[in-house]
């Protein structure tokens, strides 16, 4: 559905306007109207939306209800009879749960330390945020900056709440990670000499994020899935974990697999385990469209919590600013931050600036929340919502033509499918749900708060605080799949095989939920969303 | 929605299903009560697991687009090819050059491209898939990598390839080539890195990390911003 005549006619403003925007730069907010548009208007601030969980480590802390729901609940196991006793299907050092950047980072460095490794995952390799991430990487590698002016922007959008340890690894690692990708052969976008192109984030106090075109986390995925390939890793697809086994001592030795085609439980028993499933997107928290995999329905978070592991910021999400509105078949799909890098700034109905277009990602979103629901300056879709303008033509008129062609060839493609030409049509956007800021709480090496459980990715949590910055996740997934894999390589070498697997936590879990009554009947790790309407 | 939005017949594996006119493909088989397990992933063309072919009732051409990225139309028969069992050449990066020689050890079949042009007909992202094809077999790696680069490798110009021909892992193999070898270094990157190692930036982070809320709120406030 291309736009309207009522959305042609309402384009006119904005191009109405936009002559006389070119080059103006829209203040910034002080630091207390940040606060005071987040705790209006951000979502993590509605109390309704969360409840305090009743089971478990972390009883008593706030979750958002869909999460909370997918906690309390019974395991898939419960009711079937496995016989944990028998000869294990796989055995080796390091069990990777999860095919995404993480997990793919994590695999090549603990195979480089001589670990046998096995990875599975629930859809196919590759199948992860990792992929759709667009806009980029940071790495402090330009003589201006420093890992010290990243680690700043770090934890001043995080809130302050980061965990150092982990912001400073994260910041530390990058340009050793943007240097380990470019000799892998991952094609950055680059000057003649070789220079790597950078560009502003929101947030960032320096131009530090790398991009290969609008397709970065793709390319860093097809990369690091290609050279897995190569080192021969052992990887199983359509294949989840279920739950997690520990040994006699409480200490993770492996995992319950599940077939997902012949519906076939396999045993995995491994020295060492790492969660890399990613986040929770799919959960739709608050009924939030996402920008998420098919596949981010918190598997890793449910299997780890009920194994024992402790959970960080588990009530901080990301609404990334700029989801589609319209055309309808866009609806919550991410529009690349590197949009606005760029300069494409968000407007109101009359065509007005209403926010600074870099602000970060959760106070951009509340501010465009207030325009729409507070202000009343949204506009009116005729799918029934509300969403601001993305004024991308306004890059073509200050880059020179043919700059969206060159950089956001995916966002380009993707909208002229649908019927709107970006060069010459704004873009119609409003807040999508699109990361899991908190999660499992780790160390720098990874490790989880249970012994030989480690977690990388989205999963793991504290090292973005309670936000996010863009660019900033590609790099995690990378430094914390690197750091895991590589420390738990090294536990591997030397420790024995795993004794008795057992399952004694689930059934203590499952005792908990009998006392509560908290879990209804669901079941969960979700593995699949359901979007059936029969 | 499907008060107001007209429904069409489409026909998923030769079954029939009505369906709002709206939805994408995948949506629409979701809508006819499909929970899928192959055939989808990033639900935002990215991730090329959702290669579907399809033909309108009364045509006899053979479509082709993904599911989360094409429209149902009334009368459309469809199929996808969640799996394409293509092969991949492993090789050490470090071991091989950019050259022609090198690369018709790891593919030979690239040197057997017929020039029918299927490939780029079927590309569901409008690429020129035969001539990145030929850019490799030229050894112009440059070409064939900034040509092959918006490749989802979802596995559809394989299929149609009568020389088999695996266009994706091919095209993948010459941009790692290009830019490991062909594009430079970036030089301040690896200065910057070993700087790092050395311990160059260990006291900075040091004060940092030991550094208190409120200082770093000042520190954080008060940063110079990069124009």
């Amino acid at each position: 559905m291309p736009y309207t005549p009522q959305l042609r006619e309402l384009i006119k403003k904005v191009e109405e306007t936009r002559p006389s925007r070119v080059g103006v730069q829209y203040p910034r907010m002080t630091p207390e109207e940040r606060v005071a548009v987040l705790k209006r208007f951000h979502p993590d601030y509605i109390e309704d939306g969360f409840r305090e969980i009743k089971i478990g480590v972390d009883r008593g802390v706030r979750m958002p209800l869909e999460m909370a729901d997918v906690i309390e609940a019974w395991s898939r196991l419960r009711g079937v009879d496995l016989d944990l006793n028998r000869a294990p299907d796989f055995d080796v050092d390091v069990l990777i749960i999860g095919g995404g950047g993480a997990g793919a980072s994590a695999a090549l460095e603990a195979q480089a330390q001589g670990a046998t490794v096995l990875m599975v995952t629930k859809l196919r390799f590759g199948d992860a945020n990792t992929m759709m991430a667009q806009g980029g990487i940071q790495a402090a590698d330009k003589e201006n900056d420093t890992p010290g002016a990243h680690y700043l922007d770090v934890v001043g959008g995080g809130r302050f709440e980061n965990v150092p340890a982990l912001a400073r690894a994260l910041v530390m690692d990058a340009p050793l990670v943007i240097k380990w990708l470019e000799d892998l052969g991952t094609m950055f976008d680059k000057k003649e000499d070789g220079t790597m192109v950078t560009i502003h984030g929101g947030g960032t106090s320096r131009k530090r994020m790398h991009a290969a075109r609008d397709y970065t986390g793709a390319e860093i995925m097809r990369t690091l899935r290609d050279e897995t390939y190569n080192r021969g890793v052992k990887i199983i697809e359509f294949c989840p974990a279920v739950e997690l086994l520990l040994d006699d001592q409480g200490r993770a030795a492996g995992a319950v697999l599940y077939n997902l085609e012949t519906e076939a439980y396999l045993l995995a028993r491994a020295k060492t385990v790492i969660i890399a499933t990613g986040g929770s997107g799919r959960l739709h928290y608050r009924g939030f469209p996402t920008s998420n995999h098919y596949g981010a329905t918190a598997d890793g978070l449910v299997i780890g919590y009920r194994a024992g592991a402790k959970t960080i910021f588990a009530d901080s999400i990301q609404y990334h600013p700029t989801g589609g509105a319209f055309p309808p078949q866009l609806l919550g799909l991410l529009v690349t931050e590197k949009t606005r890098g760029l300069g494409a700034t968000p407007l109101n109905i009359k065509g007005e600036q209403f926010v600074y277009h870099l602000e970060t990602r959760d106070v951009e979103s509340s501010a465009i929340i207030r325009e729409c629901q507070e202000r009343k300056l949204g506009i009116p879709l005729p799918t029934g919502i509300e969403a601001v303008w993305l004024d991308s033509p306004l890059i073509e008129l200050t880059l020179g033509e043919g700059t969206i062609e060159r950089q956001l060839p995916a966002m380009l493609r993707q909208f002229a499918r649908f019927g709107v030409d970006i060069r010459k049509e704004p873009m119609l956007i409003y807040p999508t749900l699109h990361y899991q800021n908190g999660g499992l709480l780790i160390d720098e090496n990874g490790r989880s708060t249970v012994e030989n459980l480690y977690v990388a990715g989205e999963t793991a949590g504290g090292i973005h605080g309670s936000n996010r910055l863009m660019g900033n996740s590609l790099l995690d997934i990378v430094v914390f799949g690197r750091r895991a894999g590589r420390h738990a390589a090294m536990i591997s070498k030397d420790a024995p095989v795993p004794g008795a697997l057992t399952l004694d936590h689930v059934h203590g879990y499952h005792k908990q939920l009998e006392e509560t009554g908290a879990a209804g009947g669901r079941v969960s790790p979700m593995l699949l969303p359901r979007y059936t309407y029969r | 929605m499907t008060d107001t939005i007209p429904l069409v017949d489409i026909y998923v594996m030769g079954k029939q299903y009505r369906v709002p006119e709206s939805l994408t493909i995948m949506e629409a088989m979701e809508y006819a009560g499909y929970q899928l397990k192959r055939g989808c992933g990033c639900r935002a063309g990215f991730c090329g697991a959702c290669a579907t072919v399809y033909r309108i009732a009364g045509d006899f051409e053979l479509k082709v687009g993904l599911a989360c990225q094409t429209k149902v139309e009334a009368g459309m028969y469809l199929a996808q090819i969640p799996f394409f069992p293509g092969r991949k050449a492993t090789f050490d990066l470090e071991e091989i050059k950019p050259s022609i020689a090198y690369f018709a050890q790891l593919y030979p079949e690239v040197f057997r491209c017929l020039g029918c042009s299927s490939c780029t007909k079927v590309c569901p992202q409008d690429i020129d898939v035969m001539q990145y094809i030929a850019y490799i077999q030229r050894g112009d790696f440059a070409r064939a990598a900034d040509l092959s680069f918006d490749c989802l490798m979802c596995g559809l110009c394989v299929s149609r390839c009568p020389a088999h021909i695996v266009h994706y892992n091919a095209g993948l193999t010459a941009r790692r080539l290009y830019s490991r070898y062909i594009a430079k270094p970036d030089a301040f990157l690896a200065q910057r890195a070993r700087a790092i190692e050395e311990g160059a930036f260990d006291a900075e982070l040091q004060d940092l990390t030991a550094s208190d809320r409120e200082r770093l709120q000042e520190l954080y406030n008060s940063r110079e911003i990069e124009k």
